[in-house]
């Protein structure tokens, strides 16, 4: 049918309620549940998005084990243990900000923001040192790879294919890759709450925006949970 | 929603203690030959750290909106029929790539 014109009032309302209820929402409860519903459908579709990488990882993980645990083997494992550990403890210092602006106490609120912050960067430190003996040992997908006379871990005597391990690194690289570029986002967006807060925009009554904020930052850290052990902890063992 | 009798912060540092614990154990359980049950281990404790983060950091005990709920069981749900779909294929063909 016809566009329906919608017309937006431009006065301001004289109602009194908190400036930070829009004049669309009937109670802040309502609003705070609104912004959280549509932050829970966004990281859906992350989880889709996450997802197929993930399918495609199990299916050549299946196909070309033997490759992909030589190729796993190669990895330091002990970055990637302590980015785990790095990443867990930013997400406690993501609740403890909430937890903070809850109970209005804005230093708090403010060191629990940068320390967020320090964590993810102390993560994408890590990635690079972690990024560069890859890129070193001529290990990065593309005209310069190298995988030659490289043992498959059960198999001694056997040596990995080096085109199938050169998957192994590209799928290694696009999920670290998406997962980093995420953390850079999330790092922007824990600079915009660091400011809002500093500018005391948080109270016990309204802190959607932190609320909001965590939620995504948690999200990043489920999925390096997973990729943990996933492109690291393969075939260990032998 | 927040019940501000008593404090959070107790489950806070429980759940990041068992986050820790359970990271370490995935690193040192990876070292043990377990046969085919190393990467389930590694799956479950991965999902089990994903679930306390769910839980209790993102607040989803806490959820009480059934749309809400709806959502995170149908993204589950969509992700398992990805999985679970694509991968009964690959894992029932008859013919292998040859590695």
């Amino acid at each position: 049918m016809s566009d329906s014109q919608t017309v937006v009032p431009t006065s301001s309302h004289d109602d009194v309620h908190s400036p930070a209820l829009l004049h669309h929402f009937a109670t802040e409860e309502q609003q705070k549940d609104a912004s959280n519903l549509g932050m829970w459908i966004f990281l859906a579709t992350e989880v889709m998005f996450f997802g197929g990488l993930f399918c495609a990882y199990l299916i050549y993980r299946r196909w070309y084990f033997g490759d992909f645990a030589a190729a796993s083997a190669s990895i330091t494992v002990w970055l990637g243990a302590l980015n785990t550990a790095v990443l867990i403890c930013s997400s406690l210092t993501v609740v403890l900000a909430i937890w903070a602006a809850q109970t209005s106490q804005r230093a708090l609120l403010l060191l629990m923001l940068a320390l967020t912050m320090l964590f993810g960067l102390a993560f994408l430190g890590i990635k690079g040192i972690e990024y560069k003996q890859k890129f070193d040992e001529h290990h990065v997908p593309g005209a310069t790879f190298s995988f030659d006379h490289e043992e498959i871990p059960s198999q001694p005597g056997h040596y990995a294919n080096p085109q199938h391990a050169q998957i192994f690194f590209a799928l290694y690289f696009i999920m670290t890759g998406l997962h980093a570029l995420h953390m850079i986002v999330g790092l922007g967006i824990f600079s915009w709450l660091f400011w809002m807060a500093w500018k005391g925009r948080f109270t016990p009554e309204y802190h959607t925006p932190l609320e909001i904020g965590g939620l995504y930052w948690h999200f990043v850290d489920i999925v390096w949970i997973y990729l943990f052990p996933l492109l690291y902890l393969i075939d260990r063992h032998s | 929603m927040h019940d501000h009798a008593k404090s959070p912060l107790k489950t806070y540092f429980a759940v990041w203690g068992a986050l820790l614990l359970g990271t370490f154990l995935t690193y040192r359980v990876a070292f043990i030959d377990l046969g085919v049950f190393n990467p389930v281990v590694a799956l479950v404790i991965a999902t089990t750290k994903a679930l306390l983060v769910a839980l209790f950091f993102m607040h989803l005990i806490n959820a009480s909106e059934r749309l809400l709920k709806l959502v995170v069981a149908s993204t589950i749900f969509f992700l398992l029929i990805l999985l679970t779909l694509t991968l009964t294929d690959y894992v029932s063909r008859p013919w292998t790539i040859a590695s």
